[in-house]
């Protein structure tokens, strides 16, 4: 969906290798295998090429002469394992022993291209070349044993890192010490690489305990907001009343001084205009920095968004969806209009989501300091490449002068996309001429958050006289993080303007409705009251929500199961068919989903009085890499209190070839629970320019007692593997809406689902 | 200034004693296993053990520590092989991992009140300390798996 990002390759498609030339060279402590340029290989020797580092940086590995492997990892651990999965799909083509097998996470560095950990994107964008890679290792490391062991390369073996002919066997460690593995392969040699079918696969598909687990268990982990420097200043930040127009009137800190530690006070000056309104105190210690703040008193003159509530956000969403000349289509097929008019009946219905908080447990924070010339930047972040420019127009420097040094990730959920934090500690350590590391506070965090925006949707439906689905249009009126932070990703829509493809996708779904039509509205109000974010499965988070809870009314409507009336639209017919490589077998395998979900949790069975199963279905981030996924909800609802309880979750997905099952079952587990958070227990407003919860007084994600029992499934499949650190997020909370109609007969069309709306429905019913 | 054993070694902070015992720990005496989450106690990240007993470090000041025993993940084990944490690797709990310093100490608490917990006891014990990436199923598990090793331990450890 998103073009830019995917540079090398048309939309839905992961990189090809077919371009590439690979090439092994000599370093001081064994061979660098990596991917070329296919027209830089001939006139230099791999010797050449691995010293100058011309090979592809972004994708390489090493072995030395102990045996022991290293992978080059460009992602960001935030609680995926993925250098575990990326290490696997290598470490399984090269038949290396896992037990030699490393990973490195890097610095940022322009030689690797695009650094961004997000969309659900990384084994999916990597699973071929990794392949391939790991493919031309073994390949190499057989023929370099075949001539040591003075046999034909045809009757060797290789397996756990030894390579075996008959009775005679080498080791890759030895190999390394005793051969010369130096060669290159060109585009075409490369392309004829045997890779392994999915049967002869040892490490794909089969669990192992994740890399970086045992540091996160005894304190050794290191994350952004540990990097210790030396002679560091401290800092916390007076984050302004409103998130874009404020300006300082006045600092005040006569207060704070009687603060042990307490240094100064610092209004920024903010070129990159990231930050304005800023000022940063500081302090010789964190606890002196955090005191002292809350004694500077600054005065600010704020512009007219200090005035917005959510209320004001979501009746000017109303105002841009009612203007049928408003926004960009997506999906716009012929005779929408015509097919709606000549409908013999229609249904409508609005749908609304909340401001939802990313609240990832680690607070933003950040380190700057200049060393050499370079800026380095302390802290941990998914988007690397989206935040260096900014980071390199506020300090006045080329982007080459900016270096940003990798920490785990205390909680991405996309908060960490915007890197938007390190700007500050980079202004406030140029003006002081020291490094300075800036802790904020958790409500400093949340009030400088890039949150969920609150969506309005409107949904309709058009029915023949026989009940078939003859039309359908689905508008949504949300802010969009990528038109605020990054609108040269944005495609165009078939009426030429341009829309944020993460805010609209799961609209373009599956389901075969006749004419149909897609309409993505920018909330621009929304966008110039606060900087909407990406947040954990993003447009998917609120688009399902309407178009699952509404796919039920009209099953209702319609007077027919609401699984057997999304069966009947998956036909799998037309453009809902399914291409190769990523979408084999389309709404196919969106049924197939659905048929198993249904039978694991006993679908149409008797239930007892107030309680009921609600089913909900999707294909996960993006139509390019469907993730099918669905879920069914057992939920009780106590009519007296309108108190909801979800009894079970039942999830089944089929996300192609499972690379890690362990860790993508926690994937799983993680985004279905978040999934239920947001449906029930988080969620906040805007009022007055700012969000109303500020911290865990307030503001309630689940906890241990809120998880219910869930039943997790993968269908086994061998097809392309795609993403699943988000989509299971998407079909929890309509599942759960779906599951109070069928117990009650109240319809709610708002998240976070609160008691108050049930007590509400009971007395008048949808 | 305040004088304390930290891990078992005696220490002192040079620190203000209404300072929190959270950054006292990480700033002064840079063990950086126990974090910072809300700073109002209501998450568990920043648990550690005073005198044996689980407490918020970011609501504790410094000054009532003085004299006393803390204990950060970092000196709950001195090989990081306690039970709970060897429980924790077996069960892969940790996603991000960044409250699970404060989930383990805080099972070291349960555990230590409720060798068998059940369900609801673990439910009461460990409400107050929040996985955002909700790794809650597996923490369960971890602690369930950690009791049974440590029962099966003082039942071994009992016999002559």
């Amino acid at each position: 969906m998103n073009t830019f990002i995917r540079m090398d390759r048309k939309q839905g498609e992961p990189p090809s290798p077919t371009r590439r030339s690979f090439l092994i060279g000599a370093v001081a402590s064994g061979f660098v295998m990596a991917f070329a340029d296919a027209s830089l290989i001939l006139p230099a020797s791999p010797e050449t090429v691995v010293a100058q580092k011309t090979y592809d940086p972004a994708l390489w590995f090493r072995i030395d002469a102990d045996g022991i492997v290293t992978v080059n990892i460009v992602r960001a651990e935030m609680g995926q394992h993925v250098g575990t999965a990326l290490a696997r799909i290598l470490a399984d083509e090269l038949e290396a022993d896992w037990a030699s097998v490393r990973i490195e996470h890097v610095d940022t560095d322009p030689k690797w291209g695009l650094m961004v950990t997000g969309g659900s994107w990384s084994v999916w964008q990597s699973f071929p070349l990794l392949s391939q890679a790991g493919a031309a290792g073994r390949t190499a490391l057989i023929e370099e044993a075949a001539r040591l062991m003075g046999v034909a390369a045809s009757a060797c073996v290789a397996r756990d890192s030894v390579v075996r002919a008959g009775e005679r066997s080498i080791t890759y460690a030895d190999i390394v010490k005793r051969g010369s593995l130096s060669r290159s392969y060109s585009a075409d040699e490369l392309k004829a690489m045997p890779i392994k079918s999915a049967a002869e696969r040892r490490l794909v598909g089969v669990d192992t305990q994740a890399i970086d687990i045992p540091d996160k268990i005894d304190g050794r982990a290191i994350y952004g907001i540990d990097a210790q420097i030396d002679g560091v200043v401290h800092a916390r930040p007076k984050v302004p009343p409103t998130r874009n127009g404020s300006k300082v009137v006045s600092v005040d800190d006569s207060a704070a001084r009687s603060v042990k530690g307490y240094l100064s006070s610092l209004t920024l000056e903010d070129p990159s205009g990231t930050v304005p309104g800023w000022v940063m105190v500081f302090a010789n210690s964190t606890a002196a920095a955090i005191k002292a703040a809350d004694l500077v008193h600054v005065t600010w003159q704020s512009d007219d968004t200090a005035g917005v509530s959510e209320h004001d956000l979501l009746a000017h969403a109303a105002k841009l969806i009612g203007d049928p000349a408003a926004g960009a289509t997506v999906v716009n097929d012929e005779g929408v209009d015509a097919a709606f008019a000549a409908a013999a009946s229609t249904l409508q219905h609005d749908y609304t989501t909340a401001s939802v908080l990313h609240f990832q447990l680690e607070p933003i924070n950040a380190t700057a300091l200049q060393k050499d010339g370079i800026w380095e930047i302390h802290t941990g972040n998914q988007w690397q490449s989206l935040i260096l420019p900014t980071l390199a127009k506020a300090l006045g420097v080329g982007e080459d002068k900016v270096i940003m040094r990798t920490y785990l990730l205390g909680g991405g959920f996309g908060r960490r996309l915007n890197g938007d934090y390190a700007v500050p500690a980079a202004l406030a350590a140029k003006a002081l001429g020291k490094p300075v590391k800036m802790t904020c506070t958790r409500a400093d965090d949340v009030r400088f958050d890039s949150f969920r925006s609150p969506s309005l949707q409107r949904l309709r439906m058009g029915f023949d006289a026989a009940g078939k689905v003859v039309a359908m249009q689905h508008d949504a009126c949300a802010g969009w993080p990528t038109e605020v932070m990054v609108p040269s990703f944005m495609p165009k829509g078939k009426n030429g303007r341009p829309y944020d493809p993460f805010a609209i996708a799961g609209a373009d779904h599956w389901y075969t409705v006749g004419a149909h039509r897609v309409r993505a509205i920018s909330n621009d109000l929304a966008n110039r009251a606060f900087r909407p974010g990406w947040l954990r499965s993003v447009g998917p988070g609120w688009t399902n929500w309407a178009l699952e809870s509404f796919v039920d009314e009209a099953a209702h409507k319609q007077g027919i199961d609401p699984l057997a009336f999304r069966l009947n639209l998956l036909d799998a017919t037309g453009g809902n068919a399914g291409s190769a490589p990523n979408a084999v077998g389309g709404a196919k395998r969106q049924a197939a989903v659905l048929r198993r979900v249904a039978e694991i949790s006993g679908w149409g069975g008797a239930l007892p009085k107030g309680t009921g199963l609600g089913i909900a279905t999707s294909f996960g981030q993006e139509r390019g890499m469907p993730t099918w996924v669905t879920c069914v909800a057992r939920v009780k609802v106590e009519p007296a209190t309108g108190v909801v309880t979800v009894e079970k979750l039942f999830l089944v997905a089929d996300a192609g070839t499972i690379v890690h099952p362990d860790g993508a079952m926690a994937q799983m587990e993680g985004a279905a629970l978040w999934g239920l958070s947001m449906a029930l227990h988080e969620g906040t407003r805007f009022e007055s320019g700012q969000v109303r919860d500020t911290n865990l007084d307030t503001y309630t994600p689940l906890r241990m007692r809120d998880v219910p029992e869930m039943q997790i499934e993968f269908l086994p499949s061998t097809e392309a593997a795609v993403g699943l650190g988000e989509p299971a997020t998407t079909v929890v909370a309509p599942a759960i809406g779906n599951a109070i109609f069928a117990a009650v007969g109240i319809r709610v069309r708002h998240i976070p689902i609160r008691p108050r709306a049930l007590l509400d429905g009971v007395h008048k019913p949808a | 200034m305040s004088q304390f054993h930290l891990n078992g070694r005696a220490v002192s902070v040079e620190a203000q004693d209404d300072t929190p015992l959270l950054w006292a720990i990480r700033d002064d005496l840079q063990l950086t296993g126990t974090k910072f989450g809300c700073g109002i106690g209501f998450c568990g990240a920043c648990t550690v053990h005073l005198n044996g007993r689980a407490i918020r470090s970011c609501i504790t000041p410094v000054g009532a520590a003085a004299g006393q025993q803390v204990t950060t993940i970092e000196g709950l084990d001195p090989a990081g092989q306690h039970p709970l944490q060897k429980a924790w690797v077996a069960a892969q709990a940790p996603q991000c991992g960044y409250c699970q310093p404060g989930q383990i100490m805080q099972a070291a608490t349960l555990l230590a009140d409720f060798p068998n917990p059940s369900d609801a006891e673990i439910n009461a014990v460990m409400a107050g300390s929040l996985c955002r990436c909700m790794a809650y199923v597996r923490i369960r598990k971890a602690i369930k798996l950690a009791a049974a090793e440590m029962q099966q331990d003082a039942t071994q450890g009992a016999k002559p």
